[in-house]
């Protein structure tokens, strides 16, 4: 069945905060290989002006990882992740993610479309400081493969 | 027209058991051969976010600073297949600087191929320059 139209335009409530550690965006940067000091040293991020170790531009799917499961388990969309993959994501940074940063994210479904017995589904997720600072956005499609015709 | 230096990533399944502990993503079609076999896949295959990691090393590398991105795009057009050998496979990228802006970005179009497939398409990332 294709995924309920009315559900674009939804929201869920703010996440529980995360707190940004700065052993797991050590974690983060060395399974992507980023070896930039600033990822990995306080002082190197303190000298280009940041009160602790920067995250990689990516490292906030490790937020949206875990919030998104608001939405892939909402009994009322019904999505069956088995059937899911990963079609485009997209970043928009005010600035980047610290360690210390106690994160909040709100989760919004932007558009649901379906084409050739596959069903589209951008989910938009605002991530902020717990004080309401902006700090980055994030956008994935995904994409929920029709069933096998047989 | 201004291009990034090609830069070559060697991916393998250790690669993939780490990113997934560091992402959170443990979908087992990114460790399971059987998982993968059954969903119709080549065999496990990358996640399409470590691709996309690779891709931003390559240019926070190029832009000189890990804090240089304030936008970042890509569509996942294949999967990254990698093989359970010491190899494994690799990840070419490459990019072009299409814009500099007036008020200091510079747009990038980018390029990631696997054994000659593009992987991504529509990769984009706006950087400002320090």
């Amino acid at each position: 069945m294709p995924l309920d139209q009315s559900f674009v335009g939804r929201g869920w409530p703010p996440t529980e905060p995360y707190l940004v550690g700065r052993e797991k965006i050590r974690e983060f940067a060395r399974a992507i290989g980023a070896t930039d000091a600033a990822y990995h040293d306080p002082e190197a991020a303190r000298a280009i002006g940041y009160a602790d170790v920067v995250a990689p531009p990516t490292f906030p799917t490790v937020l949206t990882n875990i919030s998104s499961r608001q939405i892939i388990t909402d009994p009322g969309l019904g999505l069956d992740y088995s059937r899911v993959v990963h079609g485009d994501q997209r970043f928009k940074y005010v600035r980047p993610v610290i360690a210390g940063d106690a994160l909040v994210c709100v989760n919004t479904i932007e558009e649901i479309t379906q084409r050739s017995g596959h069903d589209f589904l951008t989910t938009r997720t605002d991530i902020t400081s717990v004080d309401g600072e902006a700090v980055v956005t994030a956008w994935s499609k995904l994409v929920q493969r029709g069933m096998e015709q047989s | 027209m201004t291009e990034l230096p090609v830069q070559t990533f060697q991916v393998t399944r250790a690669d993939l058991v780490r990113y997934a502990g560091a992402s959170g993503d443990f979908n087992p079609i990114h460790w399971s051969e059987r998982t993968a076999a059954k969903v119709g896949l080549p065999g496990v295959i990358a996640h399409g976010m470590f691709t996309m990691a690779l891709v931003g090393r390559a240019v926070t590398a190029w832009a000189g600073a890990p804090d240089a991105v304030v936008e970042y795009s890509v569509r996942f057009s294949r999967p990254v297949p990698v093989p359970d050998t010491d190899e494994g496979t690799e990840v070419v990228v490459s990019g072009v600087v299409k814009e500099v802006t007036d008020d200091g970005l510079t747009r990038l179009s980018l390029t990631a191929t696997c054994n000659g497939d593009k992987v991504l398409s529509m990769a984009q990332a706006t950087i400002r320059k320090r």
